[in-house]
């Protein structure tokens, strides 16, 4: 337990909210709208924790616990990855399994909550979200090998501490591996052209149609872990391509800002992918970390 | 073809009722699967009460040289579906047995089109029992593997109400079907019992925005009856009113069609150029969806030659900024991966269904009444017909585009150069036992309005076709085979009314 590392994953995930203002933000600049303010997911937060819930009549005892699953997921994920420089705060051999584990879990009980509604709309959210962490997770896993072939750690913050400078050599296959983590990002997080996190038509939903019937305090953590795996997923990418020194936590926070206003700019001027053409970008992320990790064999 | 060689009709020409051929019930159903089968297709096929619990069915049907005929059938309780050898009577057949009370005998498939009680039963005779509005009776595939998606009557966006429900197989829509009718208001039983200053109002509220389209074709339909003469002013006035809302619309949907593949730039953009466009009617009537221009006899408000300057300057800027605005959309390589070989009409459909506007030129089927039936002003200004042959929603989407330009070059070249008269003369009295059919090339395709006058030279039937009417089963039948999370785009680029199929 790394308790100096404490303090930027609280920062971090005091800031998510924000990231995800920055990207609506960036959006709506480009499309020549204003877009809603910088903060309105605080708000939001602050609204929804003091409303009261709606919870469908189809669903078990077990729909209570979800919500918080997802955030609890979200942020034990967070524990794990390395965000300030003294490295993560929990750290063990093979951590970055659990990592993933982690940030699977918490797909997995936001699919379970839409389930549980009992509505064909959620269901179908669900299934095209399970459709989509099946080529994530794998191209997942590629980018960690590919990390741990480059440093020769086996944990979160050995694979995260600076790739950049231990082997400057293979910069080509880290930047393959942020471009894989890039397009994961945007798969994980359902930015456009993956997802559209501003349509109103449940039909094409995949992220929002899972959260249409939760509300109150439960979409509140819904919400909450979904900008902070925004952040995290931003800030892996940042440690990748961002070099090493003093400065570690302002260089992050500077590339986690810099990263959603690319998201911004990337959802800004793209339209969404036709669903059932959406493997064949995901494919894109797992051919991007192959590269890298073809790169890094020796 | 036998109802051609019986009688002649033009649009917005009033003939005697004793011109239109009566037939058995028989030789009605022979003629007119003749002249369907040679290529013409149904503008209109309606009930109306008579004396003696009769009702008289109608039938306007348009030849494949767009001449248009009439023929009439009087029958007591049924009368022999057509539907079994012609699937375009399906819906006309259904919505006979829901207003007027009578039997399509052999129908195959007969569904409530509306759900209300008969509205048009002739006088003493009740509903009949066989036919529940309230039990719409959905199709169903029995199996594990197919799920149902129903969606509406209530739906996440500010849309009118409808209810879809799909059969899918895992992401694939194997069969969707559309039930309507939340928004039946009874709009022709109103425009039948109103006078014309009111009934104009109903007619401008068949579908909210259509209203220079509707409301133009009423009055075609009354201006006919009553010889009226427009002045070419009015006549002008109207068309300039009629092109600007189709040029609102059109950017309007072509804005919502990158909306809805989550587009933005042009989204925003196209919307901002509708909202200009919209003001311009404003500018015209006092009202953005231009109510109140168009009555009876001609327009209510002159355009003076400053305002024509202003709204051709206007015009001038908005054309400016669209240029760039498609090119972004069209050019855009995602946009067209979304657009391309989603939810194809085959060019058969518009023969077998009888499809209208947009959606039929987009299967390079080149119908558009401004140029098969033109009236007013286009009977001098003829604006080419835009088709494309893909029958997807890009094809839609592009025709739309072109109608837009067109649309937007006729508006500069005659908004400033308008030819004198009076903006508005009276209306005579109707005359009595006449029939006239009135079409308009709305923005959605052919409005038809069929007016009957009674022997007391009051309106005994007014028949209002919506073009949604004529296109809502192509929308049905396009999304089987596509993504269902490709729908609100192919729901999009036909745009189709509720409230105008509703009525």
């Amino acid at each position: 337990m790394n308790a100096a590392g404490l303090a930027p994953v609280l920062l971090l995930m005091g800031l998510a909210p924000l990231v995800q203002g920055l990207v609506h933000r960036t959006r709506a600049l480009i499309t020549g709208r204003r877009g809603i303010p910088l903060l309105q997911l605080y708000r939001d937060l602050w609204k929804l924790a003091r409303k009261g819930t709606v919870v469908s009549r189809t669903s078990s005892g077990l729909f209570a616990a979800l919500p918080s699953a997802v955030l609890a997921a979200a942020i034990g994920a967070a524990l794990l990855a390395p965000l300030g420089p003294g490295g993560s705060v929990l750290r063990f051999p093979g951590d970055f399994v659990a990592f993933a584990g982690l940030l699977a879990l918490s797909r997995y009980a936001l699919i379970l909550a839409g389930f549980e509604s009992g509505s064909s709309f959620e269901g179908m959210g669900a299934s095209r979200e399970v459709t989509i962490a099946t080529f994530a997770e794998p191209a997942l896993f590629l980018c960690l090998a590919a990390l741990a072939l480059v440093t020769g750690g086996r944990d979160m913050s050995s694979l995260f501490g600076s790739p950049m400078a231990r082997a400057p050599l293979l910069a080509p296959a880290l930047i393959l591996v942020a471009g894989s983590l890039f397009v994961l990002l945007l798969a994980e997080t359902g930015q456009v052209p993956v997802d559209d996190p501003t349509t109103h038509l449940e039909l094409t939903m995949i992220h929002e149609v899972i959260v249409l019937d939760l509300g109150g305090p439960d979409l509140g953590c819904v919400l909450y872990a979904a900008s902070l795996k925004l952040t995290l997923l931003a800030a892996l990418i940042a440690a990748v391509l961002v070099p090493p020194g003093p400065m570690h936590l302002p260089w992050m926070v500077a590339g986690v800002a810099a990263i959603a206003v690319v998201v911004g700019v990337v959802a800004g001027f793209s339209a969404r992918i036709r669903l059932d053409r959406l493997p064949q970008f995901l494919t894109a992320a797992v051919v991007l970390a192959s590269l890298a990790l073809a790169l890094t064999l020796r | 073809m036998t109802v051609r060689a019986t009688s002649d009709l033009r649009n917005r020409w009033a003939v005697p009722r004793a011109s239109i051929p009566d037939v058995g019930p028989e030789e009605f159903r022979g003629a007119l699967l003749a002249a369907i089968g040679a290529g013409g297709r149904f503008v209109a096929y309606f009930g109306m009460p008579e004396e003696a619990q009769h009702v008289r069915i109608y039938a306007v049907v348009e030849d494949e040289l767009a001449r248009l005929a009439a023929i009439s059938t009087r029958v007591l309780d049924r009368f022999p579906s057509l539907t079994p050898d012609c699937s375009s009577a399906s819906r006309f057949e259904c919505e006979i047995a829901e207003q007027c009370g009578v039997e399509p005998a052999g129908h195959p498939a007969l569904k409530p089109v509306r759900r209300h009680p008969p509205d048009h039963l002739p006088s003493g005779r009740a509903a009949p029992a066989g036919f529940d509005r309230n039990a719409y009776p959905f199709e169903r595939i029995e199996s594990h593997d197919v799920h149902e998606v129903g969606v509406g009557p209530v739906h996440a966006g500010i849309i009118e109400p409808g209810h879809f429900r799909f059969r899918a197989y895992g992401e694939e829509v194997l069969d969707l079907e559309i039930m309507l009718g939340y928004q039946h208001r009874g709009v022709e039983r109103l425009l039948e019992t109103l006078p014309p200053r009111r009934g104009v109002l109903v007619a401008e509220s068949i579908a909210g925005d259509t209203v220079i389209g509707h409301a133009e074709a009423y009055c075609a339909a009354y201006e006919a009856l009553g010889r009226a003469r427009k002045s070419p002013r009015a006549q002008a006035i109207r068309g300039v009113a009629l092109e600007l809302e189709r040029l609102a619309n059109h950017l309007g949907d072509l804005g919502a069609m990158a909306g809805d593949v989550a587009f933005q730039p042009a989204a925003a953009f196209l919307g901002q150029l509708r909202g200009d466009c919209l003001n311009l009617l404003m500018m015209l009537s006092g009202n953005r969806y231009g109510r109140g221009l168009v009555r009876p006899g001609g327009v209510l408000f002159d355009v003076p030659e400053p305002m024509a300057d202003e709204i051709h300057r206007r015009l001038e800027a908005l054309a400016e900024g669209l240029r760039p605005v498609l090119d972004l959309l069209f050019e855009h390589a995602m946009v067209q991966g979304r657009f391309e070989g989603v939810g194809v009409v085959p060019q058969a459909w518009c023969q077998s269904l009888g499809l209208v506007g947009p959606v039929a030129r987009a299967c390079a089927v080149a119908r558009d009444v401004r140029h098969d039936h033109p009236f007013g002003i286009f009977r001098f200004a003829h604006l080419p017909i835009a088709t494309a042959w893909a029958g997807d929603v890009l094809a839609r989407a592009l025709v739309r585009r072109l109608e837009a330009q067109r649309s937007l070059d006729f508006l500069l070249e005659r908004v400033r150069s308008l030819p004198r008269g009076e903006p508005r003369v009276p209306c005579e009295a109707l005359r009595p036992d006449e029939l006239v059919v009135a079409l308009t090339e709305g923005w959605r395709g052919e409005i038809a309005h069929v007016v009957v006058t009674g022997g007391d030279g009051q309106v005994a039937r007014h028949k209002v076709i919506d073009p949604s009417f004529h296109n809502w089963p192509a929308l049905g039948a396009a999304m089987a085979g596509n993504q269902i999370s490709d729908f609100p785009l192919c729901n999009k680029s036909f745009n189709l009314s509720y409230a105008g199929h509703d009525l």
